[in-house]
């Protein structure tokens, strides 16, 4: 096994240990609770007054665009990273290079933005 | 600087897996003390600020409060609506909390980084290691993913609770943790520009390194520091959004919400949402004094040697940035919806790219032996291109709204 | 030995993942066993010691993506459980059992008949041998930045149009949103009584409610 993925075996138990303790935490609950259902308990909660309508209601279109920019500037993070890492390497191509990058994704930001779409009316 | 790999992974496995076990252990049992800690601490400071008097009956100071209110909550019946997705509502508070357990494994809490040998490895019966659980190569990348998995928390509780309020509420929450999540990742990559790894005990080690000195003061080689403070404030607004704590909790605002995406959960599910919440301060507030303050790294005073040293150095910044989460619940008002989205798209994202732009052109200068006069020709023709820029945009905004109301106004006579 | 053990667990969490994926009736179901499917793949790549993919792989795949599906999915206010027995489009299972099949055929036979294993790739020779001494966030950056260059610049304009697209798309419904937002607030507002005049032919319950329909409706036809 390679020495790195040691580290990761160490997360990993870590992990089963977060787990396990969701799981120790449920399962005490599951032994300890009452359990008196009724009908009126498990209706969803509408503050007090019998629910109405759909439950799953539709989300805003809006919503959609900041997700769509997210993964934009996330994908700018994930290439960020590597060079930042090492642009010594790179010299001022790279830097030329990233700024156009940088640009690049800050004209679709800029056009969202002039569009009105960022604006939370 | 080569990845500094934990020596404890180098070498048999048996032996190491004990030790390694001793840190899982450690850390979680001190993960879950200072969770029932800053939940008091949280409570106590709040009413301290309100002039009340707050928690006083559970044992000495009200300590054990936490304690009491979590056996409480075990006693609760739990109660899944006949409209949830069970296997959403069920598996949401594990996606919540194991995230933020998991983000702790990567925080440096100790080690000595002081001195010309100080490089943070100490001997647990006789394995040399590092005083955190793991340091994967690219650490602070882990943290990212963690949090970018903890909003999968929070969307599948209020979608799978089939209700309305808790719906409403994970829409809201999981767009705002989307849109910060981008600046905190623009505010790290400043960071790693300094540091030129992404390991968590890299960026330690790189900040313990001696600063340059004024007179008889030697500046620490923090982060904070070295990047111009906008980094920080940045990852300090981003973080604070990201963990939904006033004054961005609208997730949760009790006025229009409910209770947010949580509304539908009781009993002990409930405490394990409730217990991620505060779990997720303090990983926070652990990455960032690992990111900008140097971890535990502390400045090199006239204190004795020893590896406690950096354990004592992390918790006094730890608590500097727990007791900054619960004065920002106590003095600031929330943010409007609308506010909140301006602040994280239209401030902090360009900020954040703008001077991390800045930041690697003077990083490059550097590398490349710039003239005094070339740098600050840089600096200052980049400041006046993103000022030309900011104005042509305001402009272009104005000359767009304008223009809409007087359509408006003409359409309407 | 480990490395195999490691292998087994991820590539039956990747397996699941994805029989999850197509057998689940509800597409949030769908999403999650989708997210368990990229982890299992980050695992992989972590024994191959590619650090920075399978962390890539996490954030933004697992991160990024599957949450845009996620809101897609929400946006569309899906109900409960899809209805599995109509098909759309005639022939179209059909054709998915063939290209299904051929894409299975083609896999086995290139992973067991090729000779240089599954990528084809000439055996590691000293100079083009992966582990030279960096480290795979380096080699990666050596690669992406010198290289792939413009690929790289490319990559940037394809996220700024797919935004560009995004917001077109929004702004075609949002604009008769707006304009019906914004005039009694901003223009008759400040003249109360003559509009509150206007008003008073249809019922406040009534026309509240009508004019919600009519934006949702107008929602739905251009999306």
């Amino acid at each position: 096994m390679s020495d790195y993925l040691r580290s990761y075996l160490t997360v990993g138990i870590f992990g089963l240990v977060g787990v396990a303790l969701v799981g120790v935490f449920l399962g005490l609950g599951r032994i300890l609770r009452p359990d008196h259902p009724n009908l009126a308990k498990n209706e969803a909660y509408e503050s007090g007054v019998e629910p109405t309508g759909d439950m799953w209601s539709q989300a805003n279109i809006r919503y959609y665009v900041f997700a769509l920019l997210f993964v934009m500037f996330d994908v700018e993070a994930v290439f960020i990273f590597p060079w930042a890492a090492r642009l010594e390497a790179y010299e001022v191509f790279g830097l030329i290079e990233m700024a156009i990058f940088i640009f690049i994704l800050l004209l679709g930001l800029i056009y969202a933005w002039r569009k009105g779409v960022l604006k939370w009316v | 600087m080569i990845l500094g790999l934990d020596p404890l992974y180098v070498g048999d496995f048996m032996g190491d897996l004990l030790v390694t076990l001793l840190k899982v252990v450690v850390a979680f049992v001190f993960l879950l003390i200072s969770v029932m800690l800053m939940v008091w601490f949280e409570r106590k400071l709040i009413s301290d600020m309100q002039n009340r008097i707050g928690p006083s009956i559970a044992g000495p100071w009200g300590i054990l409060q936490t304690l009491a209110d979590g056996i409480k909550l075990f006693f609760k019946e739990d109660l899944v609506p006949d409209n949830a997705d069970r296997f959403a509502f069920k598996l949401a508070p594990y996606l919540s909390l194991v995230p933020a357990f998991l983000v702790f494994a990567v925080v440096p809490l100790g080690g000595d980084f002081n001195g010309d040998d100080g490089d943070g490895v100490v001997t647990m019966f006789g394995h040399d290691t590092f005083l955190q659980v793991a340091d994967p190569p690219m650490g602070i990348l882990f943290f990212l993913a963690m949090s970018s998995i903890a909003i999968y928390g929070v969307m599948l509780a209020g979608w799978g609770s089939g209700s309305k309020y808790p719906l409403l509420g994970s829409v809201r929450a999981s767009a705002q943790m989307v849109s910060y999540e981008a600046a905190l990742g623009l505010a790290i990559a400043a960071v790693v520009l300094q540091t030129g790894s992404l390991s968590t005990h890299d960026m330690v080690l790189d900040q313990a390194a001696p600063g340059f000195s004024l007179g008889a003061f030697g500046i620490p080689n923090w982060n904070i520091i070295v990047t111009g403070f906008v980094p920080f404030v940045v990852f300090l607004i981003a973080g604070t959004a990201e963990l939904n704590r006033p004054p961005f909790d609208l997730v949760e605002a009790e006025q229009e919400l409910v209770g947010g995406f949580h509304t539908e959960y009781s009993s002990i599910r409930f405490a394990l949402f409730f217990l991620a919440e505060f779990m997720n301060t303090i990983t926070m507030s652990a990455v960032i004094v690992t990111l900008f303050l140097g971890g535990p790294a502390g400045p090199a005073l006239f204190l004795p040697e020893g590896w406690w040293i950096g354990t004592v150095w992390f918790f006094l910044k730890l608590f500097i940035f727990l007791f900054m989460f619960v004065w920002f619940r106590a003095t600031l008002p929330r943010f409007r919806y609308d506010q909140l989205m301006d602040l994280g798209w239209k401030l902090l994202i360009p900020l954040s790219l703008a001077w991390f732009i800045m930041l690697a052109g003077l990083r490059v200068g550097d590398s490349e032996n710039w003239s005094t006069t070339k740098t600050y020709a840089f600096v200052l023709g980049f400041m006046a291109f993103c000022g030309l820029m900011a104005t042509l945009l305001t402009a272009a905004i104005n000359t767009a709204r304008s223009e809409r109301i007087k359509a408006m106004e003409d359409a309407n006579g | 030995m480990s490395e195999e053990i490691v292998f087994i667990i991820s590539a039956v969490i990747v397996l699941v993942g994805a029989l999850g994926v197509v057998l689940s009736r509800n597409p949030v179901h769908s999403a999650l066993f989708l997210i368990q499917t990229l982890m299992g793949v980050a695992l992989l790549f972590l024994i191959e010691d590619a650090h920075f993919l399978a962390a890539v792989q996490v954030v933004v795949y697992a991160g990024a993506i599957v949450i845009l599906f996620l809101f897609v999915i929400m946006l569309l206010g899906v109900d409960k459980a899809e209805e599995l027995g109509i098909d759309p489009i005639g022939g179209q299972r059909e054709l998915a059992l063939v290209v299904g099949a051929s894409i299975a055929a083609l896999t086995i036979v290139t992973v067991g008949w090729s000779v240089d294993g599954a990528t084809g790739s000439a055996p590691a020779s000293a100079e083009n041998a992966l582990d030279n001494g960096l480290t795979d966030i380096e080699r990666i950056g050596r690669v992406l930045f010198t290289d792939y260059a413009f690929g790289f610049e490319i990559t940037a304009a394809l996220l700024t149009i797919a935004v560009i697209g995004a917001v077109v798309l929004t702004r075609s419904i949002r604009r008769e949103d707006v304009l019906a937002d914004l005039e009694p607030a901003s223009l008759e507002l400040p003249s109360l009584a003559p509009a509150g005049a206007n008003d008073e032919d249809t019922p406040h319950d009534g026309d509240s409610g009508n004019s919600g329909a009519e934006v949702s409706s107008e929602g739905n036809r251009e999306s």
